[in-house]
């Protein structure tokens, strides 16, 4: 599914990423742990090709393609979804209209006919209904207004509509409340099929009591210094970061 | 005098008027032709020059024409009395039956007369406004609206304003003048649109409101004109006691188009509310001047103006509110947002607030900005078309004050429009009913 080779990536002429190396495969989910600045947030960044965010080494394939040659709507329609650890307000486009274009290019991409307005309509309430967002939101402008759980649950809405292949769930924990948590991780469940990948960033072991990892890493100094199974999520929980500062080059 | 000042007059004299409106129409000949005509150095239109004017000098009035403009021009579809006028002159057939309080000048009865005699060019300040004294020096035909006390006008008045072209540069004229007794409510959609971009034309309108105690109105003035056409307009209000006035206007087109509006609160606790969107594109330029006059306490303004630049085009906003030192416990606020998408474009933005008065809250706020770019790839990041990112983000910024218009008629009407302008790949916009 994707394939990371040495990466290097530099953010405003600051080298944030040092040599990453990252595989995943069809239905695996792996979670990428780490300190503040360890460049967890870039590596989500520079995989759906957000401006700035420039890698300057390594390889990058996604589905066998060169990922780093494709732009951002390309890499979107061709299934890489990043939840937003700040998803960002829009007024005055409603997320109906979002949701339908977003929806509409994906299609169009796959040779499909685009939804009617009104099968979109009903497809867009019964997806808000599972992340138990109200109908009334996907009138309003695109996360404005909305509260930092509101909008998390609006990235996942948005995952399930866009049925991704591999979900960048960027700290997606953070700002939530025990209640919305459940909710955004029943609803990445519901999305785990066996052939969907999941990267999973977080600062805390919380959110993968709830969402299960394959995998762990730990990221630091731009490098993932050490994997392993979900256990090691616990012994990061129990001993802090210190402790892997001898592993960081 | 100018070229321009001349032609006008000669325009003037070659008019016919009713006897009773000759006085009116000297006084304004007299300031017309006395006025200063406006340089780079006159402060009122030193981002606005009048040069387009004098280009093409007109040299007669526009003519009605048969009615082939209908296949170019779309109305807005809504249950009005309407009111069509064709290069400056009514078109019977085309019009409702006018209702009671509704008349033009040329079929006033005494009454009316006294009232267009008594109240016809007291709520501008012709010295002041150059355009208002070739207004009062052209005032012939017109339109009064008339609603007595505790009345409610039972449909929206539309008038639909059309120019067409003509072989030569012509000129119009559009006078409306509106009382609204104690009480009464009323609705007036001022449309004005051209059939052709090739128009060679100039219109001058003007339309002054009297808003008495606790009376309320819902204005609409909609400028969607071709590149050719020069117009010159001004709405001024005077508010009474408790009166409201909301307007809603939007322009775009004109190589010269300046529209003013002056809003007078006289009573206590009148209120305003005001929400402008200009979007001029190519070399057209879009010139709002507002004045609101705090002239007494406890009243309120909100004004939010919005544009977004193109082209080679320029747009100009200057949004005073004086407050007056009688004016104690004034609330207002004014904001003024642009958006730039292209280099060539310009903005000349100037929020001015005068508060000789200790006891007031007002705000003002102008801002010129590109769009956003972690917006843009927000929407990208779900697939969306770069292009199509940048249409759906500049529709966004002016939807966001229309989807506050009340009169759903005008949003159904614009909406589309407005996302034909904003490009292709659009069309989705707007057209999805949630219900």
């Amino acid at each position: 599914m994707l394939s990371v080779k040495g990466l290097h990536a530099k953010v405003e002429e600051n080298e944030i990423l040092k040599g990453l190396d990252i595989e995943i495969r069809p239905g695996e989910v792996h979670a990428i742990m780490g300190p503040n600045g360890s460049g967890k947030s870039t590596l989500g960044n520079i995989l759906s090709g957000r401006p700035g965010y420039e890698a300057t080494a390594g390889k990058i394939t996604f589905k066998g393609r060169d990922l780093l040659e494709m732009g951002t709507e390309e890499r979107a329609r061709e299934g890489l979804f990043l939840a937003f650890q700040y998803p960002v307000e829009i007024p005055g486009v409603s997320n109906m209209e979002f949701l339908k274009a977003s929806v509409d290019a994906k299609r169009k991409h796959a040779g499909q006919e685009p939804l009617s307005s009104v099968d979109f309509m009903k497809l867009a309430r019964a997806t808000s209904k599972r992340v138990d967002l109200e109908a009334n939101f996907l009138k309003r402008g695109v996360n404005e207004g909305f509260s930092g759980g509101e909008k998390k649950r609006n990235e996942i809405m948005q995952m399930m509509l866009l049925e991704p292949e591999l979900c960048i769930l960027d700290e997606t924990d953070s700002g939530l409340d025990i209640d919305a948590l459940q909710v955004v991780a029943d609803g990445v469940n519901s999305m785990r099929d066996g052939h969907r990948s999941f990267i999973v960033v977080t600062h805390y072991q919380r959110l993968l009591d709830y969402i299960v990892p394959d995998y762990v890493h730990v990221l630091a100094g731009g490098r993932i210094v050490k994997s392993g199974d979900k256990s090691l999520a616990l012994e990061l929980e129990a001993k802090g970061y210190g402790w892997l500062e001898g592993e960081v080059a | 005098m100018s070229d321009f000042q001349n032609v006008a007059l000669q325009l003037a004299e070659s008019q016919r008027s009713p006897d009773w409106l000759q006085s009116l129409r000297e006084r304004g000949a007299l300031s017309w032709s006395s006025a200063k005509w406006p340089t780079r150095k006159t402060e009122l239109w030193k981002n606005t020059p009048l040069q387009p004017l004098a280009h093409d000098l007109p040299s007669r009035w526009a003519a009605p024409t048969a009615v082939e403009w209908q296949r170019d021009i779309e109305q807005i579809d809504i249950d009005a009395t309407q009111l069509v006028f064709v290069n400056g002159q009514f078109m019977v057939e085309l019009s409702s039956e006018l209702p009671v309080e509704i008349v033009r000048f040329a079929d006033a009865d005494a009454a009316q007369r006294e009232v267009i005699e008594q109240k016809l060019g007291t709520v501008v300040d012709a010295e002041r406004h150059l355009f208002a004294a070739l207004s009062n020096a052209w005032a012939a035909d017109g339109i009064l609206i008339q609603v007595p006390r505790n009345q409610a006008l039972n449909k929206p008045v539309y008038l639909l304003n059309v120019s067409t072209p003509e072989a030569e540069p012509a000129v119009s004229n559009q006078r409306v003048l509106m009382v609204l007794g104690e009480g009464s409510q009323a609705e007036l959609i001022e449309h004005y649109v051209s059939a052709d971009s090739k128009q060679n034309g100039f219109v001058n309108s003007l339309t002054e409101v009297i808003v008495g105690e606790n009376a309320q109105v819902q204005h609409y003035r909609i400028n969607l004109e071709q590149e050719d056409l020069l117009h010159m307009g001004g709405v001024h209000v005077n508010l009474h006691r408790n009166a409201r006035f909301h307007g809603f206007t939007l322009a775009q087109g004109s190589r010269l188009k300046r529209i003013d509006y002056q809003v007078n609160h006289r009573g206590e606790g009148a209120h305003l509310e005001l929400h402008g969107v200009y979007l001029p594109r190519n070399r057209q330029l879009i010139d709002y001047h507002t004045n609101v006059e705090h002239c007494v306490p406890h009243c309120t303004t909100n004004e939010v103006f919005r544009g977004i630049i193109g082209d080679s085009a320029k747009a100009v906003f200057n949004g005073r509110i004086h407050i007056h030192p009688q004016a104690q416990k004034t609330l207002a606020e004014l904001s003024n947002k642009n958006l730039l998408t292209s280099p060539t474009a310009e903005i000349y933005t100037k929020p001015e607030l005068e508060i000789y008065a200790d006891d007031v809250r007002c705000a003002h706020g102008a801002t010129i900005s590109q769009l956003n770019e972690t917006s843009l790839f927000y929407l990208q990041s779900r697939g969306i078309e770069r292009a199509e990112a940048i249409s759906m983000l500049s529709f966004g910024f002016i939807n966001e004050l229309l989807t506050q218009v009340p009169e759903q008629a005008i949003q159904d009407y614009l909406r589309p429009r407005l996302t034909t302008l904003f490009g292709q790949g659009s069309e989705l916009l707007g057209q999805l009913d949630y219900e």
